[in-house]
């Protein structure tokens, strides 16, 4: 029974060719194109809930945006301060991006956020705010001074790479774990079809195989309320909840 | 293809795969790590039942923060069972 487990990163969606031949010189990636997606989906959302907003709430919709809106500004009070509420959208909008991006694998996308491009892109900006919150409230010189140990620009390195690596390899991790458990569990129901001495049949990719495997139904799905749903959300939370902790270092 | 370079990428590939398994004993650290972090959420729940939503949450960012470990390990674990990092040195003995 062949057991294959293939782990490929995020397609070419759209590339150009050069002439003669050869690699593509400039391709977007599956990532890129369902980021675009997930920026609609959120546009959207945000679109219907703002719509004709009154000054006493009388829809559901209204209430519900007051409702995110102040579950944000709650948050950032009690893990920043009063003054800081400046930085609400920033975190509301990183937060709803990598929420739906990772959610969007329970629909059959890819996760953005399995893809380190995008997590280090996030990390990026997070880093970049990181810094300018240091620089504002600190002074250069202030923010230069620390570097009279030469340990802190390891520390200062790995904010970001850590931040990364950390939302990339869980996402990354659990679509993967999820992956080989399915394949196992075709290769399981393979096994149980030749005890029971049915022929596989000619796939499309001319492979043996199985059209129907009785244990791929329901099994994965477990794991996918993890991996996908509860890790997805917590690991959003955390980013968030970090960049708002390191904005708040770096204001001391 | 020859001898001599299939049984180099054998060895590569064997290498990898031993250095992938290596890899994930970074996993017991945080394990450990984080089942005490719960474990001692759990006695402050316990202790004070009112502030059971600051702790919770509080526990998972100290979780997510211990994880960071056991994740480097995963991510070399992945880049050397998927990505192959080492069998492009080979291509310049044939």
């Amino acid at each position: 029974m062949e057991f294959k487990v293939n782990v490929e990163g995020p397609r070419r969606m759209f590339y150009i060719l050069p002439e003669g031949g050869g690699d593509p010189v400039f391709s977007i990636s599956e990532s890129v194109v369902t980021g675009w997606l997930v920026i609609i989906i959120v546009a959207i959302v945000c679109y219907i809930l703002t719509k004709d907003l009154k000054k006493i709430p009388e829809t559901k919709r209204q209430c519900a945006a007051e409702y995110i809106v102040k579950t944000v500004n709650n948050m950032i009070e009690v893990n920043m301060d009063k003054e800081s509420m400046a930085y609400a959208p920033y975190i509301a909008a990183v937060f709803a991006y990598i929420i739906v991006g990772t959610l969007i694998s329970m629909v059959g996308f890819r996760s953005i956020t399995a893809d380190i491009s995008v997590t280090g892109g996030l990390a990026a900006m997070t880093f970049v705010l990181i810094t300018y919150t240091k620089i504002k409230f600190n002074g250069l010189g202030g923010y230069l001074k620390q570097f009279i140990n030469p340990l802190n620009i390891i520390s200062e390195v790995a904010t970001p790479v850590a931040m990364a690596l950390r939302l990339f390899g869980n996402v990354a991790g659990g679509m993967i774990i999820t992956l080989i458990l399915y394949v196992a569990l075709g290769s399981a129901s393979g096994a149980l079809y030749n005890a029971m001495g049915i022929q596989p049949l000619t796939l499309g990719d001319g492979s043996q195989g199985y059209v129907f495997n009785i244990f791929q139904i329901g099994i994965p799905a477990v794991l996918s309320v993890y991996f996908d749903l509860f890790s997805g959300a917590i690991q959003s939370y955390v980013f968030i909840m970090l960049t708002m902790a390191y904005i708040k270092m770096g204001k001391e | 293809m020859n001898e001599a370079l299939l049984s180099a990428q054998a060895t590569v590939l064997a290498g990898q795969a031993i250095g992938a398994g290596l890899a994930m004993i970074a996993g017991i650290g945080p394990g450990i790590g984080e089942g005490y972090a719960v474990g001692k959420a759990i006695e402050t729940i316990g202790r004070q039942p009112e502030i059971k939503g600051t702790a919770t949450s509080t526990m998972f960012i100290g979780c997510a923060v211990a994880e960071t470990t056991g994740i480097y390990g995963l991510f070399v674990a992945i880049m050397l069972l998927f990505a192959n990092p080492f069998l492009k040195f080979l291509t310049g003995t044939n």
